[in-house]
């Protein structure tokens, strides 16, 4: 048995190392239903926001989820208020929350994701940022986060624009995760964060048609943890910068596999669909396992 | 001062305290003692204590979004209306007396009071009737009889155990007026001026029903309904149009003012 004890991470001190995965948790939303007890027991160590684009988004059309063995489908296309939207409601509002604000930003240009950078680049509420690059590019129309220079043309881009951490959240739907994540590391990142969600399909079954509007979407939950604890694996042994993992944690036990697998800290995303508490519980769960050497598996 | 109940952050374990059936509706009652007193029109995220999961095709995986009933002062005797429509609502109906429960809530925004000089009047299809019970439990004395509409005698019949004073319509006439509510609603609104219509049913019905009442200039409040992973607020999976874009039912509904709606479309609802 271990002590909980404070978890460094590119510099910034966490209580303990389960935050969430972008994009599963809306502190604000969830402030309305559960009130101020929300930020008196905070379920994370750190709070990741929904992914922040230059312009708003209203998302896809509904149909957006879908149930599947183990896990969910989504197509939820990104909705946000917009970079100045952002900055004027939700950004004061997150700074009230008692752990360190992560902003995750996405472009469609490297352009746009210099903006997105720069703007958060001297604000003191934000200890982080994180780069979704599971978009594609649209004016060399490859995927940021597909290809290893694709990823490294970036990350350069916008590395001289602030002096914060810049976590790239990788994709999985890529040939070579761990060069994409080597990458990353030489154009200058301070750590990789993965897995997003897989790319997948459902079919309506009396139709036939796809269930989602977005027609494909993303897969999470339980059905991709042991997709994701190989691609932390590898990607932890390729890079030397820091590794957030995730992917279908709900337990103490598969939070500890990850770290066991290299990652530093943990993200729990669709597990806090079903008990908002889930990143606590989890945490407080790692802390009453055997202590297994980190970086078990090698 | 929030716009709703809000709900304690823990997800509660409980009990199965009783469970009745009547034709292909299952009624389970727990005991929520760490919980508040619902508004009427909130939810709860519903699942098994156990085997959630595992079953036919391997789910359900996710927790299901159920309108309470009926709740008394204290988080006591909370009562949801159950019909087996998949594998979600398939588990819980096999629930029995003692087995364990999880619930999350109470979630989302209920239902308002009426307007100033509106009288309401109770609309609902199936086992969306569920939200009525309580609201008619709220509104007390001198509320006009509920109309509601049912597929068959089976369900109509279930209905009169808890909200006895219905008027009833049914698709096949075996109970009842032979056709639909919203033939019930359209004499109703040509009758009297002031009515304020609270719905919830299945989505092809509240059309009808908005439509009805804008013709007649009734306002509306429609208890709307999605599949939803988590119902609060967390997911966005479950949003409806409105004539300001999108928004997520679990937090700026379930109910919704029918003006705000250019149609009801029914979306991605999960058993």
């Amino acid at each position: 048995m271990t002590e909980a004890t404070t978890v460094g991470f590119c510099g910034i001190e966490l209580a303990h190392p389960i935050i969430n995965g972008s994009g599963t948790f809306d502190a604000i939303a969830a402030r309305r239903v559960f009130g101020d007890e929300l930020l008196e027991r905070f379920p994370f160590a750190a709070f990741v926001t929904k992914t922040v684009t230059v312009e708003p988004r209203a998302g896809n059309p509904p149909p957006r989820l879908w149930e599947l063995p183990a896990g969910l489908l989504n197509s939820i296309g990104l909705p946000n208020r917009g970079l100045a939207g952002f900055l004027e409601h939700d950004l004061p509002v997150l700074a009230e929350l008692p752990v360190p604000l992560i902003v995750n930003v996405m472009g469609f240009t490297r352009d746009q994701v210099a903006t997105l950078v720069a703007a958060f680049a001297e604000r003191d509420e934000v200890a982080a940022l994180e780069l979704n690059v599971s978009c594609p590019n649209v004016e060399t129309g490859m995927l940021m986060g597909a290809d290893p220079r694709e990823t490294a043309a970036l990350v350069e881009r916008v590395r001289p624009l602030t002096a914060k951490p810049l976590i790239v959240k990788l994709t999985p739907n890529a040939a070579d995760v761990p060069a994409v994540a080597r990458a990353a590391q030489e154009a200058g990142a301070d750590a990789v964060s993965l897995i997003n969600t897989l790319r997948g399909m459902a079919l309506e079954p009396a139709s036939g048609e796809p269930a989602l509007g977005g027609i494909t979407g993303g897969v999470s939950g339980p059905a991709v943890r042991a997709i994701a604890l190989a691609q932390v694996h590898a990607v932890a042994a390729a890079v030397s910068i820091g590794v957030v993992g995730m992917g279908g944690v709900q337990r103490g036990r598969d939070a500890a596999d990850l770290m066991a697998a290299g990652a530093d800290l943990v993200a729990v995303g669709t597990e806090s669909f079903r008990d908002p508490m889930a990143g606590l519980r989890v945490a407080t769960e790692l802390v009453a396992l055997p202590v297994s050497g980190a970086g078990a598996v090698v | 001062m929030s716009d709703r109940i809000q709900a304690p952050l823990d997800r509660r374990r409980v009990l199965v305290g009783a469970r009745s059936v009547r034709g292909p509706y299952v009624v389970l009652a727990c005991e929520d003692p760490d919980g508040p007193r619902p508004q009427a029109g909130q939810f709860y995220m519903l699942s098994a204590g156990g085997r959630w999961g595992g079953g036919d095709g391997e789910r359900p995986f996710l927790p299901r979004a159920l309108s309470v009933m009926r709740a008394a002062p204290g988080g006591r005797g909370l009562e949801f209306l159950i019909e087996d429509v998949g594998p979600g609502t398939a588990r819980l109906c096999e629930l029995q007396v003692g087995d364990g429960l999880l619930l999350l809530g109470p979630l989302g925004v209920g239902f308002a009071a009426p307007r100033e000089g509106r009288r309401p009047l109770l609309v609902g299809g199936g086992v969306g009737i569920a939200p009525l019970v309580i609201l008619r439990d709220r509104l007390g004395p001198g509320v006009p009889p509920p109309l509601l509409g049912f597929r068959d005698t089976a369900r109509a019949l279930a209905s009169r155990e808890w909200l006895p004073a219905a008027r009833v319509a049914t698709d096949d006439g075996g109970y009842g007026h032979r056709g639909l509510v919203t033939d019930l609603l359209a004499a109703e609104l040509a009758r009297d001026g002031h009515a304020e219509v609270y719905a919830c049913g299945p989505p092809a019905m509240l059309e009808a029903v908005r439509l009805l009442c804008a013709e007649h200039r009734a306002p509306a409040q429609l208890a709307l309904e999605s599949g939803m992973a988590c119902g609060y607020g967390a997911c966005f999976g479950c949003v409806v149009r409105t004539r300001e874009g999108y928004i997520r039912l679990c937090v700026d509904g379930p109910v919704v003012d029918a003006d705000r709606l250019e149609a009801v479309v029914g979306v991605g609802a999960v058993g």
